[in-house]
């Protein structure tokens, strides 16, 4: 099959690369671009751990061809924490109200509540609205429970 | 859980894609969304020689209100629909049903064509669109068509469309002032495929009695079923509880569902009947509000 030459910028960083057509975006970020933190699940757009943003808005990312990404600006995980290590707040709160267990869904929780918890309204913010927006995304350990309240703590710290 | 090789064009306007489409016929599939092909693809379930990717062909992504109807390109992603001020006041039926279509992030990315083009019977746009007397415009090389749902759908994953053909644009008709809307469905979890469900839309006279019925049903057969009968014992009776009652019974007495391990085909049909009753309960009490 024809490759094709591809420039896909993920955190800032462009990653050049000649690829078959086929190759899935998760890939990319996890073979070529070397970012580990995008964790591949189910891949066939159920699980949500591969969840990226593209153009700042949550995609599942094994639904993508590379391909389809040049030109496109992507955030992953690693985008998150600053450099010198401090997480962010949505990670803080994760940390704190044990929001994770074994952490393999992490990073596309974390990709997909990152828009949500900066633009929800918080007089909008119950419980209903919390566990919709995290739907999309499957955990097999925390039954969720704190993972909703994890978002709440955020939301307060973020828009607080 | 790797999809097959396959050839790649991504051009960037309707006449390249035609062009596209008119060379390789059968051999090419067009790629959109990309939330239902490409999990067809990783599951092997498609092996296309080729994908035609009409993401850059951003002529297709408009959203446009004018002379009563809502143009709908393409290419416009589900959430573009969702977030629509302007669309959710003229046919605010498509937000109510868009909000059941997955995930933030497969609305983020799926369209509005790519969901009739894939004509899932359990897929809430189509039925919306269904329901609402949608038109379907339809492009290819040798020419342009315009085709009602109950000609685009024809079966199960199965739309009208020839191979060297394109869904440009959906029109919807804006409904007349004082029309009453509901969309309903179950689904195990939210965001799952859901088990059933129904869109209706309604007009009540000043006398109490229907003026216009439009029923639309989800999940109930291999396409989107319209509800022809429950239309008619609504029209010019008196709207309410009885006549609900009459009209769900009627629209799913010739049903058959399809039995899974989700639910068993009469399970099903019973279920479409409570939905549809709650749908046209909903609908005739916002159409009481609107007059």
């Amino acid at each position: 099959m024809t490759k094709k030459e591809v420039a896909i910028e993920i955190n800032g960083n462009v990653f050049r690369r000649e690829v078959e057509p086929r190759l899935l975006l998760s890939d990319f970020i996890r073979h070529e671009a070397r970012l580990t933190g995008t964790h591949v699940g189910c891949e066939h757009g159920v699980c949500g751990a591969c969840t990226v943003q593209l153009d700042g808005e949550p995609v599942r990312s094994c639904l993508l061809f590379a391909v389809q990404a040049g030109g496109h600006s992507l955030r992953t995980v690693e985008a998150l924490a600053t450099a010198d290590g401090e997480l962010h707040p949505l990670q803080q709160a994760f940390h704190e109200t044990h929001a994770l267990q074994c952490g393999f869904c992490t990073s596309g929780f974390l990709m997909t509540l990152e828009p949500f918890v900066r633009d929800v309204d918080p007089a909008e913010l119950d419980d209903a609205t919390i566990r919709e927006a995290l739907a999309g995304n499957l955990c097999r350990c925390t039954g969720y429970q704190n993972i909703v309240k994890a978002v709440r703590l955020a939301t307060e710290r973020i828009q607080g | 859980m790797k999809p097959p090789p396959f050839e790649y064009d991504d051009p960037s306007s309707v006449d390249e894609t035609l062009g596209l489409l008119a060379e390789h016929g059968d051999a090419a599939k067009v790629l959109a969304g990309g939330q239902s092909l490409v999990p067809l693809l990783n599951f092997r379930l498609a092996r296309p020689d080729r994908l035609v990717d009409i993401n850059k062909v951003t002529e297709l992504d408009y959203l446009t209100l004018e002379n009563g109807s809502l143009r709908i390109g393409a290419l416009v992603r589900q959430s573009r629909l969702e977030r629509s001020e302007d669309a959710a006041r003229a046919v605010p039926l498509l937000r109510e049903a868009v909000r059941f279509v997955g995930h933030v992030q497969i609305r983020n990315r799926g369209t509005v064509g790519g969901s009739v083009a894939h004509a899932d019977p359990a897929a809430e746009l189509p039925v919306a669109l269904a329901a609402l007397g949608a038109r379907f415009r339809v492009r290819s090389a040798r020419g342009e068509r315009t085709l009602a749902a109950e000609e685009m759908f024809v079966t199960h994953l199965t739309t009208a469309l020839e191979p060297d053909e394109l869904l440009t644009e959906i029109e919807v008709p804006v409904p007349a002032v004082g029309t009453g809307y509901a969309f309903v469905e179950f689904a195990r979890r939210l965001g799952d495929f859901a088990l059933g469900g129904a869109a209706v839309l309604i007009r009540v006279a000043g006398d109490g009695s229907c003026e216009n019925a439009s029923v639309a049903l989800l999940a109930a057969g291999p396409t989107p079923v319209r509800a022809s009968r429950a239309e008619e014992l609504l029209l010019g009776r008196a709207f309410g509880d009885a006549s609900a009652r009459d009209a769900a019974q009627a629209a799913v007495a010739d049903l058959q569902p399809t039995t899974d391990i989700h639910g068993s085909s009469e399970y099903r049909r019973d279920l479409i009947e409570a939905l549809l009753r709650r749908a046209l309960a909903k609908a005739g009490e916002r159409a009481k509000e609107a007059t």
